[in-house]
């Protein structure tokens, strides 16, 4: 049987080979992301904001071709926003989720993007959609994508538990995306996230030179902290903007 | 007149034949293209663009000083790198539409509508407009600076560079970019840049082009700097009169000339 080669971009195409990440808790969702964009082996942006809005307490995580997600990610955005003003209400993740669905199911031979949509409702609370390639809707308590993701989903499903709270849960999409930033060549930089609640959208923030350290040989360890101390995160390590 | 009836639509008469030349090594012609190096950069109170004046076709310089800041508005600028034709008409195409935009809002143009109509035309070409540019200027929300690439996808940085000679001229603004710097720092600094490209890449040379904006004024600087002036030969390479000896001379009218006899004169038109 023939398939079609969804992965092949385009020569050319400025891709996001990279690390995107969601989670759901208790009063919210977490999204995160690596901030690398790339053309072949040139990084075209190292400082990439992969988090994008959608609506007040919606964001998306994008991977894949740069060019197709943002244009989607626009789309979507468009609708939603005539939709608050025809209903005068705010839209559900779950009708943010469709939309992506409709623009990447409908064009799946022409597009090449992952999407993650994830943010805070009043019918559901806080959700977690995954779109991958094909142009499926998953509900997900936790949505992992892009090419670094295939190195921590193993780390994922060791150590997610549900009914954890805010700092928890931005510890372990800090860590994850760390440990997949560290693998992926396609993926690194910085860690972007956002901890989208009831009452607000937070942006938070970690350095290239901050990101949490595993273990990379003992003496790059003891310049850093004490060997015993490694798998210990604060929440100080938290950098806001 | 063709004795063939041709009926209306696309004729694909000669896709075949372009087939069958092309399997057999004919290439096709070659677009233009500016083998570049543009670059954009934030300072204090604006944005400064940057471009060499190279353009080829090929191994070969087509031109040695094209202009490659485009005009969007007053207040907004443009480099472009790619394809010459497409760079050249897609700015001019969106500084149309601008100024129509403008004069029926009422309203001084932003960086971002210029920003927004731009990749949302290169996304519906599908990478087929070979435009990547560099987009910068000075707006009611203050200075902007984008890159867009040819597939519509767009990045907003505080300073950037796009072209074949993009690498030389990132490294540069990657150890000597600070924030807020003056404007004869910036102006400095994205001479440097595009000096890089000039001189370590092959698809870039010739001036540097330069183009500062502020909320206030726009300043095109063609040529800022020429680095590749041509100069006097040291020596002369013309033969003294009369090296070659000849045996005869002969000097002849070239010039020719024509008699036209009216055979038979017009009929007057009816104009009864």
């Amino acid at each position: 049987m023939q398939t079609v080669d969804m992965q092949q971009l385009k020569s050319g195409e400025v891709n996001l080979g990279t690390s995107i990440m969601a989670v759901q808790f208790r009063d919210g969702v977490v999204v995160g992301a690596d901030s690398r964009t790339t053309t072949g082996s040139y990084i075209a942006n190292r400082v990439t904001d992969k988090l994008t809005h959608i609506h007040d307490r919606i964001y998306c995580c994008r991977s894949g071709s740069a060019a197709d997600t943002q244009a989607i990610a626009d789309i979507v955005h468009y609708h939603l926003q005539m939709l608050t003003q025809q209903s005068g209400e705010r839209p559900t993740v779950h009708i943010a989720g469709n939309v992506f669905q409709k623009l990447c199911y409908e064009n799946k031979d022409a597009l090449s993007a992952g999407i993650i949509v994830a943010g805070w409702d009043k019918d559901a609370g806080p959700s977690v959609y995954n779109i991958p390639l094909g142009g499926g809707l998953f509900r997900q308590p936790w949505a992992i994508g892009g090419s670094g993701s295939t190195y921590v989903y193993g780390y994922c499903d060791a150590t997610y538990q549900e009914g954890w709270g805010r700092d928890e849960t931005v510890n372990f999409v800090k860590n994850t995306l760390s440990l997949a930033m560290s693998r992926d060549g396609s993926s690194g930089g910085v860690i972007r996230m956002c901890v989208i609640t009831e009452d607000k959208v937070e942006r938070l923030f970690v350095p290239g030179n901050e990101l949490p350290k595993f273990w990379e040989g003992e003496e790059v360890l003891k310049l850093i902290a004490p060997v015993k101390k490694r798998h210990e995160f604060t929440d100080d390590m938290a950098v806001e903007v | 007149m063709n004795s063939v009836y041709s009926g209306p639509g696309f004729d694909f008469a000669n896709t075949a034949r372009n087939s069958f030349l092309e399997s057999r090594g004919l290439p096709l012609p070659k677009a233009t293209s500016t083998g570049t190096t543009i670059v954009g950069c934030l300072f204090k109170d604006g944005i400064v663009l940057g471009a060499d004046t190279r353009a080829t076709t090929g191994p070969i310089v087509a031109d040695k000083n094209c202009e490659k800041i485009h005009f969007i508005a007053d207040n907004i600028r443009c480099c472009g790198a790619g394809t010459a034709a497409d760079t050249e008409f897609s700015t001019a195409l969106i500084a149309s539409n601008i100024e129509m935009h403008a004069l029926s809002t009422g309203r001084k143009p932003r960086v971002v509508t210029a920003m927004t109509m731009l990749k949302q035309m290169l996304f519906r070409y599908q990478g087929n407009i070979g435009a990547a540019l560099v987009l910068g200027g000075v707006d009611a929300d203050g200075p902007h600076l984008f890159t867009i690439h040819p597939h519509g996808s767009t990045d907003k940085l505080p300073y950037v560079t796009m072209g074949s000679g993009s690498l030389a001229a990132m490294a540069v603004f990657e150890s000597g970019w600070k924030q807020n710097m003056t404007r004869e720092e910036a102006l400095d600094l994205v001479t440097a840049a595009v000096s890089a490209g000039i001189f370590n890449d092959l698809g870039s040379g010739s001036n540097v082009d330069a183009c500062v904006i502020t909320a206030s004024h726009t300043e095109m600087l063609r040529n800022f700097v020429k680095p590749n002036e041509r100069v006097q030969k040291e020596r002369s390479y013309k033969f003294a009169r009369g090296t070659t000896a000849w045996k005869k001379e002969d000097i002849r009218d070239l010039i020719i000339t024509e008699d036209i006899t009216v055979i038979r004169e017009g009929e007057a038109m009816d104009i009864s």
